[in-house]
């Protein structure tokens, strides 16, 4: 028998091209019109603004579609239809409301290879996620949240939850769908009625969904989708009809709003960035702490507020481990978010992919080592390859700035005590992740670390169930659970 | 101080996380295998089969049958031949003969398989006879009783000996993983076997006779001990998933793991293998749905075996 | 008869009694007219320094147990009864009838009883198990937001006060209130009791002053992570504007509420002053 034992002492593995699997690109329709306009009080209207800008698809950078561009008039018309609708929405039996949300989950369910590949496509997030992950999760949002609709009485021991009016959202391109439902579902269990604006570059999705709703019978006027960029969420945020605001975005982009919303009397939560640590102990189940912080900083190419964007690792397991994530990335499969076995896709947009390149330029120039994958990216489209910095330290701007991108900086400690201290230097406090064998260790860390979600030997899960929302400058309020339902309603 | 000799191995070589290993092996079976890549992937796993069969009901009949499946696989097309036929010590004389000369391997379970619980002389002999009856290789069963209760030189050394009676002869180590209880025991009992056996011999997953057998997430955190002493010591050690692989589309994620966590270099039959009866007709099956263009039906495979 | 030995009135910061570090000073009257004292007229600077023992104090305090909070809590509650009759006529320099005064003191001490009983309970009521669909065991507890600013109205300064300040403290935050201005000496006198109480120094931190003052910089102050005030129109809009820069929790209170209201006495005033965190860790052999 051959019994090799290499000679080299800097042994490889080859993680070469000899079965190289071929494209298998998703093949279901999309179902995407060429033009769409917005959705108010039921129906699809043209915008007062007579105006329709391009979306563009990040896969080939192509234009897909158009989407109308509302303007205040148009924000005004969706404010008066879903305050037309509010008295009889939010007298509604909770029973009543919750069938409608059931409905919506079903008819999103029966059509989620549709929209996972409308999402892709629009978005540029793998089909793997789109499908397996974003689909599933916002159909779970709509049928939990439906559950809650005549329970309001059971939420908050010695109260009972109101509808505060009509709710104004704006959501975010990094889970378009996921997004919708996460603010959707709890503001109409709870018996608000709705303005949404979804993010410039991904509006298909949204506006696909209002059909949804159409199909479910949901009364007009109760969801209203605008359309367009910062002015338009400039006239969702300051319409005088918001009885609150739902925001999910940039820390910048939310303190604006904080600020214009000042002295409104208007509700506000705030969804916002994040740095996260991601945190390894010499002790982790290593194989699996390595699978956790490559899901943490390469699900949906690190578009992602909670991602583990910072590694800190003990020191002395670092030279191993920074080798295990290198051997991990090396297998990625970066490319055609339509492809199935594509596990990082293409960036949002155009200008999303230049704030990438500025600030690992910036890593570069600050002094961090970078690595990444050989990997053929597409030529045409927005591509980013998976990136790994390693000597980060915590001055630089690549260990203190949101990147939202595939970028990892990696640090190191030595004590617990350190761990927790860099950790939480920082402005943001959405999540962290802790990786440990040490059962007493685990309750330690996830009290010390400044954060909302604390994940513990795993990273980036989610649950309509589980309550989402960030400490410091990541925002307030939170959202799934009952404390989410909490931040749709008033305790009478 | 020592610490007991199964926490400190434990210790040693880290512990593993049961949900975590189980969300990764859930993505291998999302990688989507079209054309001809899945005609490779077919190929190769066909090519992996240690086509086997392990019946109280054997006969040399029913062991000349296999020995002519295992050569000519399908009358039709180009299908490659298995890696070996696995028998019993008693079969291994009438099997020789048949795939002499052809590549193919003979392969017998030896050591009182499956439960292992003989006394080790008999063992000994029975791997020594199945060697001179001409076994290119031999699949052992550990001692489990011996590892769960620690006394882990007991099962190093009961290996050891193995090993030697093997002589030239290929070992294949069979943790029987559905009786170690965990994770972090398969694990570590991968590198007691490893730390004993020597280049190019096989850990294998199970005996295929308990109730628990190859699943991704044991083959995973084999492929991982594997690769982690590899890239420690420079020595290559195969892996042999048994026990439950019925289908190509299983087979293709098996390989999937392989290709994603050991890389090329373990993609061949010299470094993994499927023990398996029934798989290689689905491979068979599915090749020739790729070359026709229509679904097979399961008669027109020779040799379709039911249970493992 | 010999002279009275008068008090200077000083306020309680980080377990200190303290002058303002601008030295600056405004007299308050008895109701006849009568000179009583001069109060301390704090500045941005004072509120600086009382973040900083707000932020010493903060985490030790947070990591008493509940059961210890309640206890504490409760021995404010025996402090403050012990000296009842010189709070009552603290509250009847400003104004109040013998009476109301009685009122006042009392429904304080009920309120401080209340929330003393929450410390250990309202985790119970805030938190949560979360039945999650992946093999993991989920669970949502309350943490203190941290240092949160206080402003107190200028009426029931007493009462007012306590409610404002008692669910941040049973959470486990540190608090700097400032005061109401026209009616102080009730929290001058309250600062005593609490340096008395067993409550670490730092937690609860009191100021006197104008308002004006000091409130750009309780909305700007980033340490501070949350306000709870009653404020007019106009001060609302300044501390929603500077609490933007840091993203910083703003909860507004009536200006009107009936302070007496059984409807403070709740978990949810807790809730508003509380970060939610949520755990999650695999389930597996």
């Amino acid at each position: 028998m051959p019994a090799r034992k290499s000679k080299s002492q800097a042994r490889e593995l080859l993680f070469g091209d000899l079965w190289e699997f071929d494209p298998a690109p998703e093949s279901a329709p999309a179902h995407i019109d060429e033009r769409y306009r917005l959705f108010i009080n039921g129906k699809y209207v043209a915008p007062k603004s007579r105006k329709y800008f391009d979306t563009i698809s990040p896969r080939n950078g192509r234009k897909l579609s158009e989407i109308a561009e509302a303007n205040e008039a148009d924000v005004d018309a969706a404010y008066s239809a879903a305050a037309k609708a509010f008295p009889k929405w939010s007298a509604l039996p909770g029973k009543e409301r919750g069938k409608y949300l059931f409905r919506i989950a079903r008819l999103l369910q029966d059509r989620s290879r549709e929209f996972a590949v409308a999402e892709t496509l629009d978005g540029g997030k793998p089909i793997k996620e789109s499908r397996d992950f974003d689909l599933p999760m916002a159909a779970a949002h709509f049928f939990y949240h439906a559950g809650w609709a005549d329970k309001l009485d059971f939420v908050a021991p010695g109260r009972t939850l109101k509808p505060l009016g009509v709710v104004g959202q704006v959501i975010p391109w990094n889970f378009p769908l996921l997004m919708l439902a996460w603010k959707l579902a709890p503001a109409l269990a709870t018996g608000n009625t709705v303005v949404i604006k979804p993010a410039e570059t991904t509006s298909v999705t949204a506006l696909k969904f209002a059909s949804i709703l159409q199909d479910a019978g949901l009364p007009p006027g109760v969801v209203n989708f605008v359309t367009g960029a910062g002015e338009t969420g400039a006239a969702v945020v300051n319409h005088p009809t918001a009885a609150k605001i739902a925001f999910t975005g940039s820390t910048g982009v939310g303190k604006l709003i904080q600020r214009s919303l000042a002295g409104t009397g208007k509700r506000l939560t705030l969804e916002l960035g994040g740095k996260a640590a991601n945190i390894v102990f010499e002790d982790a189940p290593i194989d699996q702490a390595v699978e956790g912080i490559i899901n943490g900083i390469f699900f949906n190419q690190g578009h992602v507020c909670c991602a583990g964007s910072r590694l800190l690792v003990q020191e002395n397991i670092a030279t191993d481990f920074i080798a295990r994530l290198k051997r991990r990335l090396a297998v990625l499969r970066v490319g055609d978010p339509l492809d199935k076995n594509t596990d990082v896709g293409a960036i949002n947009s155009k200008e999303q992919l230049g704030k990438i390149r500025e600030l690992v330029d910036a890593g570069i120039a600050q002094g961090a080592e970078i690595h990444q994958p050989s990997c053929k990216l597409p030529r045409k489209g927005f591509y980013f390859p998976p990136t790994l910095f390693t000597g980060v330290s915590q001055s630089q701007r690549i260990a203190r700035e949101e990147i939202f991108g595939p970028v990892l900086s990696v640090l190191t400690f030595r004590t617990p005590d350190e761990a927790v201290e860099k950790a939480n230097n920082t402005c943001y406090g959405l999540s962290a992740g802790v990786w440990t064998d040490k059962g007493s260790r685990i309750l330690n860390m996830a009290s010390s670390l400044k954060a909302g979600v604390v994940w513990a030997n795993t990273y980036n899960k989610f649950d309509p169930s589980s309550p989402f929302g960030g400490y410091k400058e990541s925002g307030f309020g939170r959202e799934g659970g009952k404390h989410g339902l909490l931040d749709y309603a008033q305790l009478d | 101080m020592t610490l007991p000799a199964l926490q400190q191995l434990l210790q040693d070589v880290g512990g593993v996380d049961a949900v975590g290993v189980e969300e990764r092996v859930a993505k291998y079976a999302t990688r989507s295998i079209k054309k001809e890549s899945k005609v490779f992937g077919l190929k190769l796993a066909a090519s992996m089969v240690d086509l086997t069969t392990l019946e109280g009901q054997d006969t040399p009949g029913k062991v000349a049958s296999l020995c002519q499946k295992a050569l000519h696989p399908h009358h039709l097309g180009e299908t490659p031949r298995v890696a070996a036929v696995c028998v019993y010590p008693s079969m291994v004389r009438h099997a020789k003969p048949l795939v002499e000369g052809s590549g193919i391997k003979v392969a017998s379970v030896a050591t009182a398989f499956p439960s292992g619980q003989a006394p080790l002389a008999t063992r000994l002999a029975e791997v020594r006879a199945a060697v001179q009856d001409g076994a290119d290789e031999i699949d052992m069963v550990i001692n489990r009783g011996a590892f769960l209760s620690g006394e882990l030189n007991l099962v190093a050394d009961e290996i050891a000996q193995v090993v030697e009676a093997c002589g030239e002869s290929t070992l294949k180590v069979i943790l029987e993983v559905s009786e170690l209880g965990t994770y972090d025991h398969i694990r570590a009992a991968s590198f007691l076997a490893m730390r004993t056996i020597r280049p190019g011999d096989f850990i294998k997953t199970s005996t295929g006779k308990t109730s628990g057998n190859a699943t991704l997430a044991n083959n995973q955190v084999m492929l991982d001990a594997i690769r982690d002493h590899y890239l420690a010591t420079g020595i290559e050690i195969g892996m042999k998933p048994a026990g439950g692989i019925k289908t190509a589309k299983q087979a293709l994620h098996f390989l999937v793991a392989v290709k994603e966590t050991l890389g090329d270099a373990w993609l061949t039959n010299s470094r993994y293998r499927f023990g398996a009866s029934s798989l290689l007709n689905d491979l068979l099956r599915q090749l020739e749905t790729q070359r026709t263009g229509s679904y097979q039906a399961p008669w027109s495979f020779t040799e379709n075996a039911g249970s493992y | 008869m010999s002279l009275t030995i008068t008090k200077t009135p000083k306020c309680y910061v980080g377990g200190k009694f303290i002058r303002s570090e601008s030295g600056r000073i405004y007299p308050i009257h008895r109701s006849n007219g009568e000179f009583f004292a001069n109060i301390p007229l704090c500045t941005r600077k004072d509120l600086r320094n009382a973040v900083e023992a707000a932020a010493k104090a903060g985490s030790g305090w947070a990591a008493r147990s509940p059961y210890n909070r309640a206890q504490i809590l409760y021995r404010l509650a025996e402090m403050i009864e012990a000296r009842r009759s010189e709070m009552q006529d603290a509250l009847k320099l400003h104004g109040a009838s013998t009476k109301d005064a009685s009122t006042e003191v009392q429904a304080t001490l009920d309120r401080i009883v209340h929330f003393a009983g929450w410390a250990d309970k309202f985790e119970q009521i805030l938190g949560s198990v979360n039945p999650v669909a992946s093999s993991h065991f989920n669970f949502t507890i309350t943490e203190p937001v941290g240092i949160v600013g206080i402003l107190a109205p200028e009426d029931s300064p007493l009462l007012a006060l306590m409610t404002l300040v008692l669910p941040a403290i049973t959470a486990g935050n540190s608090v700097i209130a400032m005061v109401s201005k026209g009616a102080p000496y009730p929290a001058i006198l309250l600062g005593e009791m609490l340096a008395t109480s067993d409550l670490p120094g730092g937690v609860v931190n009191l100021l006197t002053g104008d308002r004006a003052d000091t409130l750009p910089t309780f909305a700007s102050h980033e340490h501070l992570r949350a306000l709870s005030a009653v404020a007019d129109a106009a001060e609302a809009k300044v501390l929603q504007e500077g609490a933007a820069e840091s993203v910083k929790k703003v909860v507004l209170h009536d200006p009107d509420t009936d302070w007496f209201s059984d409807s403070h006495d709740s978990p949810y005033g807790i809730r508003s002053l509380t970060e939610a965190k949520t755990v999650w860790h695999p389930i597996g052999n």
